[in-house]
C-alpha cells in the first residue's frame, strides 16, 4: 500500500499512472492464469494478454516502436505459432491427468534463495537514489522509428546482419526437425 | 511513476514465469513461461532506457542516449523468435515420438 501511496504522490500526471497500474494488475493477474488454467489454448491466449499489457507500458515508457513490433512478433507470430502447435497435437487425452508437478526442492529452494537476496536488495540499496525515484512516465523521443534505425544501422549494423543468419539457420534447424523422417519411423 | 516500480512489476512477472518453469508439467507451457521471463527483461530494460535518457536530457533535448538499450530489446525479440522456432519444432518431433507432452516423460531425450 505504501509503494502506491508513494507513486500516486510523486506522479505528475494521475492519468498515466492510472492507466499504467491498472495495467500491470491486468498482466500480473494474466500471468497468473497461464500457471493456474488447465487447457494449453486458455494458457497461450492469457500469455497473448500479457504481451499486450506490456506492449501498453511500452507506449507510457515511450518505446512506441518496440510496442508495434512486441505486438506484431509476439503477439502476432510466436503466439500463432504455439497456437498451431497446440491444435496439431491433439491434447484431449491429457487433460484428464494430473497437472501440477511437486516443486522440485533443489532448484526451489536455490531459486527463492537467490531471489529474496534480490529482493533485499532492491529494498535495502543506497546506490543512485535519484534515479530510484525519478519519474519515468514523461516525454521522450527515444523510441521512435527514427533514433533506434539511426543506432541500429549505424553502431550495430554487424549484429543486425548477423540477426538474418540466425534466421536463416532457425528457418534450417525448424525445416529439418519437424519433418517426417522415415528413418527414425522405421527403426523404431 | 518511478523506477523501482517497474523494477518491481519486472520482479513480479519474472517470479511468476520461474514458477510455472517450477510447476508446470506441460512442455508448452513451461516454454510459454520462458516468453513471459524474456518479457519481463525487456520491460525492465525499456524502463532502465527511459530513464537513462532522462539524465542526459537534461544537457541535451534532442539526444538519443538510451535508444541502444532499445536496439537490445530488439535483439531480445529476434533471438526469442529464432530459439520459439527451433523448440517448437523439437517439441513436434518429441510429441510425434512419445506422444505425451509431460516432462517426466521427456526427460531420458531418447525412444
Amino acid at each position: 500500500m505504501a509503494i502506491f501511496l508513494e507513486i500516486f504522490s510523486k506522479g505528475s500526471d494521475l492519468l498515466s499512472n492510472i492507466s499504467a497500474v491498472s495495467i500491470s494488475l491486468l498482466a500480473i493477474f494474466c500471468a497468473i492464469m497461464i500457471i493456474v488454467s488447465r487447457h494449453p489454448v486458455h494458457s497461450i491466449l492469457y500469455l497473448v494478454g500479457v504481451f499486450f499489457c506490456i506492449s501498453a507500458h511500452y507506449i507510457l515508457l515511450n518505446a512506441q516502436f518496440l510496442a508495434v513490433i512486441n505486438i506484431i512478433v509476439y503477439a502476432g507470430a510466436i503466439m500463432v505459432l504455439f497456437l498451431f502447435v497446440v491444435m496439431l497435437m491433439n491434447l484431449n487425452k491429457s487433460l484428464n491427468k494430473r497437472h501440477y508437478l511437486l516443486l522440485r526442492r533443489g532448484p526451489a529452494i536455490v531459486l527463492s534463495v537467490v531471489f529474496s537476496l534480490v529482493l533485499l536488495g532492491l529494498f535495502y540499496s543506497k546506490v543512485n537514489t535519484v534515479s530510484k525515484y525519478q519519474e519515468v512516465l514523461s516525454s521522450g523521443n527515444i523510441g521512435l522509428t527514427q533514433s533506434i534505425s539511426a543506432i541500429l544501422f549505424n553502431e550495430y549494423a554487424l549484429p543486425f546482419e548477423l540477426t538474418a543468419l540466425l534466421f536463416l539457420t532457425a528457418v534450417m534447424a525448424g525445416v529439418i526437425l519437424a519433418r517426417k523422417s522415415k528413418q527414425i519411423n522405421n527403426s523404431q | 511513476m518511478t523506477l523501482q516500480y517497474y523494477i518491481y512489476l519486472s520482479f513480479i512477472l519474472f517470479s511468476i514465469g520461474v514458477l510455472g518453469v517450477l510447476v508446470r508439467r506441460n512442455v508448452i507451457i513451461i516454454f510459454m513461461c520462458i516468453e513471459l521471463m524474456l518479457n519481463a527483461v525487456n520491460l525492465l530494460l525499456v524502463a532502465f532506457s527511459k530513464v537513462h535518457h532522462l539524465e542526459y536530457q537534461l544537457f541535451n533535448p534532442n539526444t538519443w542516449i538510451g535508444a541502444e538499450a532499445q536496439v537490445f530489446v530488439l535483439f531480445i525479440m529476434v533471438v526469442a523468435a529464432a530459439e520459439v522456432v527451433v523448440g517448437l519444432s523439437i517439441i513436434v518431433m518429441l510429441f510425434r515420438n512419445t506422444h505425451s507432452v509431460d516432462v517426466n516423460t521427456l526427460n531420458r531425450l531418447k525412444h
